[in-house]
């Protein structure tokens, strides 16, 4: 393996049960070490399922996956027991989208921090306290010392968040997975949340997957986009390249639906339709029922992966074309 | 906590008022005369009356009560009218019998309980749930006097290992810590142990399986806990109420034990009541719903208090 922080190859994730779910088709995506990646999509799209599967939470006996990821080298894969939970918040941890729902409600916080700490440094309770006192003063939550004995329904959503990020940072991990951690706040505090994230990626270093809906989120700390769809990721680049010259439908969907020039009164752009149900596997292109520009070539089988320029890529037949005046 | 645990107090003594209240006035209105039943047949009204204002069933109602309750007040609670003996003592004497069995039968319920409860939780919808769900119905569901009874025939005429009544060796009244007396507390224990293991079994079932599907639970996995770890915590937030069931169960135990007492021949609270309302024993009877009432609202604080303790979110100022 190379230096790389992120290799994923051809990751596929099926779901059995009452009825099988074909979460992640065919999926593949690399990132170097220290860069910021939002994966962007909407709801069912399997940005949350690929972060699981990062992390090994995926309910072993329901869920199928085939393909390879590895993170620093280490196949997440084959890790079981001790070592899984090494890597698990050491090597990779994770921002949740409900803090409120994540931190346990009756175990102080600060105790919630350090517990992690002694799992993977193995130091004291009180060092570990202080680890997190320090985490707390890192991200900016005020009188952090009384702070550490609260309960998390003492603490505002956003003061949670903020412990949930101390939590994740404690152990000092080169990757961070980000779950929607704006979207169960308030605007106000969503842009104070994605501000200390960004700070702290700078000054930790450490590679970090944003999973958002939002492209305003995602333009706002990511260098890089990849843009999930049905499973698959249909379209991946820098922000700029993603902003300036999306070549998807979907991605051009999702830009145009934003609210930003839209005018009083006129009609909001909107993709028609709803995601496909992922029951069988896609044979052809899951965008085809609702592209607006769909021909005969889209249903008859998976789009071709082009890759216009290096580290970017769209899978669609139309990828070449260039954007015809909207 | 202070403040709470006075509050709490406090809070206490309006139902303990009321819990006074009921028990001397259900005694009013239960039909039939005390008196008959210890008066010879041909006593005359002169006799009968003397007897009534012996013991004070002539006055009006709410002097009775003052009557009743001042005498509460130094330990007395009246003459036993059956025995003539002083019910305090009668009382006490079978509140311990009782509470010794109860707590024996919570000793082996709460723990079996609690584990198998957590065994059907963790491993939702596998078969060891469903096996400790079947138990548990059938713990509870099963009439536990004819378990009893069913046990009595196998161990103790059948096998002859362990005697099948009273608390004592020939029907020894007094408790001692010894073999002798201890082999006569087994079968009663294990009898009125079967249905709180059920309902133990079952509240922390649900609960178990209920907290494993939070987000929290995840996210320990995800900062590298252990099952064991994520098992603490699952364990601290079923606790409170657990505890709080618990903490009902052995109330119910206390005073709910009177066909377990009476297949059992077991001198304790329930036994005793219900020798009182055969013979419209009515001071006893009072005394001993009195008493067990009192328990009931004292093992209610005490679980308020420890729930309190344990969960954060209750509010405690």
């Amino acid at each position: 393996m190379s230096d790389k922080l992120l290799d994923i190859r051809n990751l596929t994730i099926r779901f059995r049960g009452k009825r099988t779910v074909h979460a992640i088709n065919d999926v593949s995506l690399s990132m170097e070490q220290g860069e910021t990646l939002a994966l962007l999509g909407e709801s069912g799209s399997g940005k949350s399922v690929t972060l699981k599967a990062l992390l090994g939470l995926l309910p072993p006996k329901r869920t199928d996956i085939e393909g390879s990821m590895h993170v620093n080298g280490t196949d997440v894969l084959s890790l079981s027991g001790k070592a899984l939970q090494r890597y698990r918040g050491g090597e990779v941890s994770m921002v949740f989208q409900e803090p409120a729902l994540a931190l346990d409600p009756v175990y102080t916080v600060g105790h919630q921090i350090a517990e992690a700490v002694m799992r993977h440094k193995g130091v004291s309770k009180s060092d570990a306290m202080s680890v997190a006192h320090d985490m707390l003063e890192r991200v900016r939550i005020p009188s952090a010392r009384r702070r550490l004995s609260n309960y998390p329904h003492e603490l505002s959503g956003g003061m949670r968040q903020r412990v949930m990020i101390a939590l994740a940072l404690a152990c000092r991990p080169k990757l961070l997975l980000a779950d929607e951690p704006t979207t169960a706040l308030d605007a106000t505090v969503q842009i104070q949340i994605l501000l200390l994230l960004r700070e702290l990626q700078k000054d930790f270093g450490m590679g970090v997957i944003f999973v958002t809906h939002d492209i305003g989120v995602a333009v706002e700390i990511s260098e890089r986009v990849a843009v999930m769809y049905a499973g698959q990721i249909v379209e991946e680049g820098t922000t700029r390249e993603i902003i300036r010259d999306g070549r998807h439908p979907y991605t051009r969907g999702l830009l145009a639906a934003n609210l930003h020039d839209v005018a009083r009164g006129e009609r909001l752009n909107a993709i028609p339709g709803a995601p496909p149900a992922l029951e069988t596997r896609p044979e052809n292109c899951s965008f085809a029922p609702r592209c607006p520009l769909v021909e005969p070539a889209c249903r008859a089988g998976l789009p071709p992966m082009r890759t216009p320029a290096p580290r970017r890529r769209v899978a669609c037949v139309r990828a070449e074309t260039p954007i015809a005046a909207e | 906590m202070l403040s709470y645990l006075i509050r709490r107090l406090i809070l206490v003594l309006p139902v303990a008022f009321g819990v006074s209240v009921i028990c001397f006035l259900l005694v009013q209105i239960a039909p039939g005369d005390p008196l008959t039943a210890i008066m010879p047949v041909d006593a005359t009204a002169e006799e009968q009356a003397a007897m009534r204002a012996a013991y004070g069933l002539d006055k009006p109602l709410p002097v009775q009560y003052a009557i009743w309750i001042g005498n509460l007040a130094q330990g007395n609670m009246g003459k036993s009218i059956a025995t003539g003996r002083p019910v305090a003592g009668e009382v006490f004497g079978a509140v311990q019998n009782s509470l010794l069995l109860a707590v024996s039968a919570a000793i082996i319920a709460f723990p079996i309980g609690t584990f198998l409860g957590f065994l059907a939780g963790y491993s939702r919808d596998s078969w060891i749930d469903r096996a400790v769900t079947a138990l548990s119905i059938t713990g509870v569901s099963v009439p536990n006097y004819w378990l009893g009874i069913v046990l009595v025939i196998i161990f103790s005429v059948n096998l002859g290992w362990l005697p099948s009544m009273g608390a004592g060796p020939g029907g020894s009244q007094s408790w001692a810590w010894d073999w002798l007396h201890l082999r006569h507390l087994i079968l009663p224990a294990v009898t009125l142990a079967v249905v709180p293991i059920g309902i133990v079994a079952r509240t922390v079932r649900a609960l178990a399986g209920d907290i494993l599907t939070m987000d929290f639970v995840q996210a320990l996995y995800a900062k590298g806990m252990s099952r064991a770890d994520v098992l603490r915590h699952v364990a601290r937030n079923a606790a409170a109420t657990a505890l709080s069931v618990m903490g009902l169960q052995l109330g119910y135990l206390l005073g709910g034990s009177i066909l377990i007492e009476t297949v059992f021949n077991w001198p304790g609270s329930g036994f005793l009541l219900s020798n009182a309302i055969f013979q419209r024993d009515l001071p006893l009877l009072q005394g001993t719903i009195l008493v067990l009432a009192m328990f009931f609202v004292a093992m209610n604080l005490i679980v308020d208090v420890a729930q309190a303790a344990i969960d954060p979110r209750i509010q405690r100022t």
